[in-house]
């Protein structure tokens, strides 16, 4: 049963020097309950893609085609009421940086009640037992005196089981996880992980894991989205992608990822960067990178080729 | 609240220094200006025994430290000399005119914040839009034009060819009664007297030197407001707020213009000490019976006492004022209560 399909979808910022184009017909779907993980390295328009089915774009970004449905409803052309409606109720998103991604001057309990109180229904005394509920429920100790505690009395991971308590208040059917782990000590971060992923599966929540660390989405997810400058190169379940990578960049992508028995000199870097994305682009972005291109490349648009029924490769020449 | 009593009262001990430093630079410096005083009030046909005889009156005759002493022994008793043009103790001409230069320059600062504040906030929610722009002309004008120019001309347009306001003759026309003083603005002092038409005349006559001193301080109020605004929209919990699906209300005030207000309190802060000093101008262009034209007439006179005392009241004042913007921050900000 799918929660949300991303059709095509083309995004582009225009900025002084000139339109960047950020997303270029990616498409994506999403079951129910389902954890699917976007990798790619930073500036392949993961986050881009996340603020763009939140709603919650950068005014400078337009969106030059396609549609993001959930529950069948367009994103994109909804009214504007029924998106506010939306977000935070039925999809709701944490960030990386949890200590700035909170208003520093507000306790954080409060920050609760107002997602509460905007989407629940409920009444301030019921916000304000809702809200201690939550924070018991991400395990931070005490709740019912850190809900009157500020952002900068708490620690980092302690802001992320925050973000993840307002998140997840008013239970909705998908999270958007942005990188949900950067910038917390390794321990934090399984532990952050464990908790988003009990929550998910109590309540069958869908999840997207947005993320720069391959085995982290290894660990986590059930299917994984590989992005590189805008494009979707290769969608997966977690195993294929692993032990059958089709698209060039997949497989360079997993030999850069530390793993036991090899040392980090071993590890080969992938060779050039991600192309400017302004301007004139090939149908393949990753062309200039890339040890198999040939005249095959440049030629037509980039097929879209169901290797297997649910293994998708943006390759003119897949492995 | 023994935390933010704790913070005022070293805010205060802190602030000691800085009042006796202004206590000794003005008193050096009202001695170094030229002008005798003696001769001053000897009048232009005084001869020269006549002068010495006032010199020895005025107690000028004495050396500087010895002077020096005597003043502070009289500040240390709450006094602050006698005025030799008014003929009245400082400290009592002061304590009746500080309520009129209070009086405009709070009303002129409400004006400012009042448009200020939404305009800065409608700025920056649409860069580059006609508000945004009609917001950067009006502020630009502001503070090109200096104050005494845009009170003259407020006169000359609402005065003289509209007739919409009063003469600008002081705080109150000849002909409405002064109500009884309890607070010393007229405008609080006429409601608790229950005196309408004393009001609506006081009113009248604030109207136009508050609007002056009010578009003077659009400007850096209107301007901070915008510039603090947009940092705060960009920033990373304004997102979570919005990603929350928060009404635009919430996230536009609860979130956003309460976290951009920190750097707008602190030039609200600047804009009211310069105020109260940019006053002078006001005050002579409007008859304004304030603490500033009658330091300025002192000060032509070279009478010492009321130059002092001006003085030591605004560094009072200034004081004052900075711990009540500290206080308000801590109010704000939690994290500043915690680092006091």
């Amino acid at each position: 049963m799918t929660l949300l399909s991303v059709e095509n979808l083309s995004l582009a910022f225009r900025t002084r020097a000139g339109t960047v184009r950020a997303l270029e017909g990616v498409t994506l779907d999403l079951a129910k309950g389902e954890t699917l993980g976007i990798v790619g390295e930073s500036g392949s328009g993961k986050s881009v893609l996340s603020f763009a089915i939140m709603g919650i774009s950068d005014p400078a970004a337009r969106i030059a085609g396609g549609a993001v449905r959930f529950e069948g409803l367009d994103l994109l052309t909804a009214p504007a009421r029924d998106l506010d409606a939306l977000r935070g109720a039925e999809m709701a998103m944490i960030f990386q940086n949890p200590r700035v991604a909170l208003n520093p001057i507000r306790p954080v309990g409060k920050q609760i009640e107002d997602v509460l109180l905007r989407h629940a229904g409920l009444t301030r005394a019921e916000a304000r037992v809702k809200a201690v509920e939550m924070l018991a429920r991400v395990r931070i100790p005490d709740p019912e005196r850190r809900a009157k505690a500020y952002p900068f009395e708490m620690s980092g991971g302690m802001c992320q089981r925050v973000m993840i308590a307002l998140a997840l208040a008013c239970a909705p059917k998908l999270l958007i996880a942005d990188e949900p782990t950067t910038g917390l000590d390794v321990t934090t971060q399984a532990a952050i992980m464990d908790l988003v992923g009990d929550l998910a599966r109590e309540s069958r929540m869908a999840v997207i894991l947005i993320t720069h660390d391959l085995g982290l989405a290894a660990e986590r997810c059930d299917r994984i989205a590989v992005m590189h400058a805008g494009h979707v190169v290769e969608v997966a379940p977690t195993a294929d992608l692993f032990t059958a990578p089709r698209h060039p960049y997949t497989r360079r992508l997993i030999a850069t990822t530390p793993r036991p028995g090899v040392a980090l000199a071993d590890l080969e870097p992938i060779p050039g960067s991600l192309p400017d994305l302004r301007g004139d682009l090939p149908p393949c972005r990753y062309a200039a990178r890339c040890e198999r291109v040939d005249a095959a490349c440049g030629a037509g648009p980039l097929p879209r080729l169901a290797v297997r029924p649910n293994h998708l490769v943006a390759c003119a020449r897949p492995l | 609240m023994p935390r933010t009593l704790r913070l005022i009262l070293r805010r205060l001990l802190s602030a000691l220094p800085s009042v006796a430093a202004v206590v000794v630079v003005t008193f050096v410096l009202t001695r170094a200006l030229p002008g005798d005083p003696a001769a001053y009030f000897a009048g232009p046909a005084a001869t020269p025994q006549a002068v010495e005889e006032v010199r020895k009156r005025l107690g000028l005759d004495r050396s500087l430290p010895e002077q020096f002493l005597s003043y502070l022994g009289e500040l240390a008793r709450g006094e602050m000399g006698t005025s030799l043009t008014t003929g009245q103790p400082v400290r009592d001409d002061i304590l009746a005119r500080l309520p009129a230069s209070l009086e405009l320059t709070l009303a002129g600062l409400l004006l400012a914040v009042t448009v200020a504040i939404p305009l800065g906030v409608a700025a920056a929610t649409r860069p580059g839009s006609w508000i945004d722009h009609s917001a950067r002309v009006v502020s630009t004008a502001g503070v090109s034009l200096p104050v005494f120019f845009t009170g003259l001309l407020l006169v000359y347009v609402f005065y003289y060819l509209l007739g919409w306001a009063p003469a600008p003759m002081g705080r109150l026309d000849l002909f409405a009664t002064t109500p009884p003083t309890v607070t010393g603005f007229l405008l609080i002092d006429s409601l608790l007297a229950g005196e309408g038409a004393t009001f609506r005349a006081a009113a009248a006559q604030l109207a136009l030197p508050a609007l002056t001193l009010g578009l003077f301080s659009v400007a850096p109020l209107a301007r901070m407001t915008r510039a603090s605004m947009l940092g705060v929209l960009s920033s990373d919990f304004v997102r979570t707020a919005r990603a929350s699906g928060l009404s635009r209300s919430t996230v536009l005030v609860t979130y956003a213009l309460r976290n951009a207000l920190l750097p707008v309190v602190t030039t609200l802060g600047m804009v009211f000490s310069f105020l109260l000093g940019a006053n002078v101008l006001v005050e002579k262009v409007f008859s304004w019976p304030g603490i500033g034209s009658y330091a300025i007439e002192a000060l032509v006179a070279s009478d010492y006492a009321p130059v002092q005392g001006f003085i030591l009241t605004m560094a009072v004042m200034y004081v004052g004022l900075n711990l009540l913007v500290d206080v308000l921050y801590g109010i704000i900000d939690p994290r500043v209560r915690i680092e006091a």
